[in-house]
């Protein structure tokens, strides 16, 4: 069962920079949330910090509350690992791994947790895995060709496939189109919206427009000041965010006359 | 637009430029003969001693049965610096590139590097009257224990001084190298890769095999070859460490093995007439070409690979 | 479900961010616990300290992995049983330089007084003092004759690399002889100057020049591969901003390029002294080996203190009073340690020149 996700009091540092400062929000599960700010306003560092990605840099900590259907992710006795294995994750760019084929690249995930797996267990999770990211008709005849192979737009759907493959209750998107032309773009967004009926989905934007597309809620991040921490501007459903925003600052970004 | 920017000069500009890249083109091609001249006198006076009456051969009839055990020698010693050097190596550049944090990384990757600063000479010094002695009890015991084993059939040398313990100090002299190309390929393994494996909930160690030795491979490959193409060529540690005598055995701890080719010059060119040292530069010969070829393969290897990554 | 068609469905299990996990703690439990486990067998059987760390290691490698398997299962224990696999592979590379080193500095210091570095070993007395003066100024002598022949050669084929047959087929091929000629192991470059001063000179030359031949052809390939680094990163704006001044090419490259690459060059040379500085092995066959001392690199004999070491070791004398050390050995030890610190100070050198002239990027 997709989850959701309620943060509190949220700060962010990487060493002693503050990154984030006190963000507050809910998401909720099976819906699409999205994040938009300018660069460098802490929005990706926040998603990242949903399923601890963010403490692959040294030195970054979070101060605060993450709690994913009532459990702690920043509790003592809570692994990394497990939790990344809940929480997916894909990337800016597409990153199969480029000395495996389609096919293992979907199992990657799986592999790690079932050494042996059958055959037709595989067979099953791969087709299932790139059905579901809409991939499935147009790589179904050459499963055992290396995954780097594949056009851009085929990447990130690999990458989305074997993100689902270990059926996660969460998947975070960090900009997955920002690498993709148009066309790409417009099959993902299309995925996003098949993809909420099964899980929570959390996308890093810059473009508004696909915000405006794919989401059910939005959250605008911007800098306190030039040198000040990221904060969360306001977190209302999409619709609000770009109709009638209550935040002056929102709606300045969002009728473009800034950032 | 640079080029047509220097032609429009005038004369002695133009002069001057001449003359500088025909010195630059000079001391590359000088490179290219230095290689080729190196093969060339190597040749002029090592190949009439392929081809010497029998007694230039000691107890060989002819310069393959001489120079056979030699090889023999050389490839041991090395094999035995591999199989221990490369795994501390490969740990080593891991430690460095992905365990230990940067405070420690740095010094760790330093004291690696000072291990390359020391002379050969020194290492032969340290493992005579260090590291053989306190090998010795070892392979009497290895001896009486595991004598079953051909490696270890004895009788234990007395002195400790084995083609083992020359094994183990090319293996420390090779360390650095291997330890420094393996920890540059590691450390370039794409990051996307790397955080791919750990968002599907990878350990710390399935994402090492899942990204950073996929990516790393021909480059740890071309690492042992390089660390490979030194322990064949040294000289010092070997000569200095290894008592040699005695034909082809795969008998580690006893005092009847053969020297390594270039142990063997170093030995022995003191005492030769210029016959005899004929026969040793055909030995060098030999040596190089066998060690040209492990290193063109390691870099054909490296080479490869950048073209491929390229694509 | 048919699974063939429908798409993933997360599983409706509740939530397991909790794994099992060994308490923070355990490696440093599981250590001192091996520690002192190991110590059992040391004082009863009377082992030495090597194999009470060696027995301690091995059963933490053990224990820990076992532990985890119980608790964490085999991802976990697989992960801690390589996490402690690389740093004992830390560990043990460093016991050897450790040892090493507090050998030459315990056994090389005693050897070393004000006669061991101002007197030769040539004797008009039987017991004159000697020392190893002679030495020291062959192998300065020698190497700086192989910087004069390696640096320029060197320097002049990286420029030719970098900034004028960039792309060709030639520069290509020496790009990759260069790094060939990396591997070429040093005795063969001792044979190749052996063969050919003796083809031109006669079967009996040893001469100092002979040594200096054979080092700059492993000096070369050191200096080619620093420079032409370094003469990548400068930047190539700072070469348009000259060519549109009107600077001709070769001025452009000797006012402008090499100084911006100067810092990293003269890393880079001194890095291949203190490589070539330590090499035995050439210069036991072409330099030959005296007990006086020598200025002149193109005619007689030359020791280098690698040389010197590597003799007094094999020929050590005898000692003075039975069972002491031979002389022999005693000299080559202080030489030893003389020779490290050579290389050490050079290793040095470059490292701050390096830290000095690091290219400043902007960018």
């Amino acid at each position: 069962m997709a989850k959701s996700i309620t943060v509190g009091d949220l700060d962010i540092y990487y060493g002693d920079f503050l990154a984030v400062q006190g963000v507050n929000m809910t998401i909720k599960a099976r819906s699409v949330t999205a994040f938009i700010g300018p660069s460098g306003c802490g929005k990706s560092t926040f998603l990242r910090s949903l399923n601890r990605m963010h403490e692959v840099i040294p030195g970054a900590r979070v101060e605060g509350k993450v709690m994913v259907d009532g459990q702690s992710l920043y509790d003592s006795a809570v692994d990394p690992v497990a939790v990344r294995r809940q929480i997916g994750m894909v990337f800016q760019r597409p990153n199969p791994f480029p000395t495996m084929s389609i096919y293992e690249n979907v199992l990657a995930g799986n592999r790690l947790n079932s050494k042996r797996m059958k055959k037709a267990e595989a067979d099953d999770i791969v087709e299932r895995s790139l059905k579901g990211a809409n991939l499935w008709n147009e790589v179904k005849d050459r499963l055992n060709k290396p995954g780097m192979g594949l056009s851009g737009g085929q990447q990130q759907r690999l990458c989305i496939a074997r993100a689902i493959a270990v059926e996660p209750q969460v998947l975070l998107m960090d900009e997955p189109c920002s690498a993709l032309d148009p066309i790409s773009t417009s099959a993902i967004e299309d995925l996003i919206h098949e993809l909420k009926s099964d899980y929570t989905i959390v996308i890093v934007t810059h473009n508004m427009q696909q915000a405006a597309r794919v989401s059910d809620e939005t959250g605008f991040f911007n800098l306190k000041a030039a040198g000040q921490p990221g904060q969360l501007v306001e977190f209302n459903s999409t619709q609000k965010m770009f109709a009638n925003p209550d935040n002056e600052a929102t709606e300045a970004y969002i009728s473009g006359r800034f950032g | 637009m640079a080029t047509i920017a220097a032609d429009q000069k005038t004369g002695p500009a133009r002069l001057g430029d001449r003359v500088f890249s025909a010195t630059a083109l000079a001391a590359g091609i000088a490179i290219l003969l230095a290689l080729a001249g190196v093969f060339i006198f190597l040749a002029i006076e090592g190949v009439p001693g392929l081809a010497k009456p029998a007694e230039f051969y000691g107890e060989a009839s002819n310069f393959w049965g001489y120079v056979a055990p030699l090889l023999f020698g050389t490839v041991l010693a090395a094999v035995i610096a591999l199989i221990v050097a490369v795994p501390l190596a490969w740990g080593i550049a891991l430690v460095v590139s992905h365990y230990a944090p940067r405070s420690i990384a740095t010094p760790i990757a330093y004291v690696i590097d000072l291990l390359a600063a020391v002379p050969s000479v020194v290492f032969g010094l340290w493992g005579i009257s260090v590291l053989a002695r306190h090998l010795q009890p070892g392979y009497v015991w290895l001896d009486e224990n595991m004598g079953w084993l051909p490696f270890f059939a004895g009788p234990a040398s007395g002195t400790g001084r084995t083609i083992l313990t020359a094994g183990l100090v090319l293996a420390i002299m090779i360390l650095p190298i291997i330890t420094a190309i393996s920890r540059e390929v590691f450390s370039q393994t794409p990051r996307l890769h790397e955080e791919a494996a750990l968002a599907l909930g990878a350990t710390r160690w399935e994402m090492i095999r899942m990204a950073v030795f996929p990516y790393a491979r021909s480059g740890m490959v071309s690492a042992v070859m390089l660390g490979l193409g030194r322990a064949l060529g040294e000289t010092m540690a070997v000569a200095m460490v290894l008592s040699a005598g005695g034909g082809i055995s795969l008998n580690l701890i006893s005092s009847s093995n053969p020297a390594s080719i270039a142990s063997n010059i170093a030995s022995n060119y003191k005492e030769g007439t210029p016959g005899k040292i004929q026969v040793l530069i055909a030995t060098g010969l030999v040596l190089f070409l066998v060690t040209f070829l492990v290193n063109f393969a390691a870099r054909w290897i490296v080479t490869r690979n950048e073209r491929k990554l390229a694509r | 479900m048919s699974l063939a068609t429908a798409p993933a469905r997360p599983t409706s299990e509740p939530v397991a961010f909790t794994q099992a996990k060994l308490p923070r703690l355990a490696p440093a439990l599981v250590g001192v616990v091996a520690v002192a486990a190991a110590a059992l067998p040391v004082l009863l059987l009377g082992w030495g300290l090597i194999a009470w760390a060696l027995v301690a290691g091995v059963l933490y490698l053990v224990a820990l992995p076992a532990w985890a398997r119980v608790v964490e299962g085999p991802r976990g224990a697989a992960d801690r049983m390589v996490t402690g696999l690389v740093w004992a592979a830390c560990l043990v590379a460093i016991v050897p330089l450790v040892s090493l080193l507090y050998t030459v500095v315990d056994r090389g210091l005693p050897a070393i007084n004000s006669t061991f570095l101002t007197y030769s070993m040539y004797r008009t007395e039987l017991d004159q003092e000697v020392g190893i003066y002679h030495a020291l100024v062959g192998t300065l002598l020698i190497t700086l004759g192989a910087a004069v022949i390696s640096v320029p050669i060197g320097i002049m084929a990286a420029i030719y690399l970098i900034e004028y047959g960039k792309g060709s087929r030639l520069a290509r091929w020496i790009t990759f002889l260069v790094d060939v000629m990396t591997g070429i192991p040093s005795i063969v470059a001792g044979l190749f100057a052996f063969s050919l001063f003796i083809l031109i000179f006669g079967p009996s030359t040893r001469v100092g020049i002979g040594g200096s031949v054979a080092l700059s052809l492993l000096m070369i390939p050191v200096v080619v591969r620093s420079t032409e680094e370094m003469l990548r990163l400068v930047p190539a704006d700072l070469r348009e901003a000259s060519y549109a001044l009107g600077v001709p090419k070769w001025r452009t490259i000797v006012k402008v390029v090499l100084p911006t690459a100067l810092g990293g060059i003269v890393t880079g040379v001194t890095l291949a002294i203190a490589r070539v500085v330590g090499e035995t092995a050439p210069l036991l066959l072409i330099a030959g080996l005296t007990t006086r001392t020598n200025f002149n690199v193109f005619s007689e004999r030359m020791t280098t203190l690698p040389v010197l070491i590597y003799t007094q070791n094999a020929n050590p004398g005898i000692a003075e009073t039975p069972g002491g050390t031979p002389p022999g050995i005693e000299i080559a030890w202080g030489g030893a340690l003389v020779l490290i610190l050579i290389v050490m100070m050079l290793n040095l050198v470059a490292r701050v020149i390096g830290a000095i002239f690091a290219p400043k990027t902007g960018h």
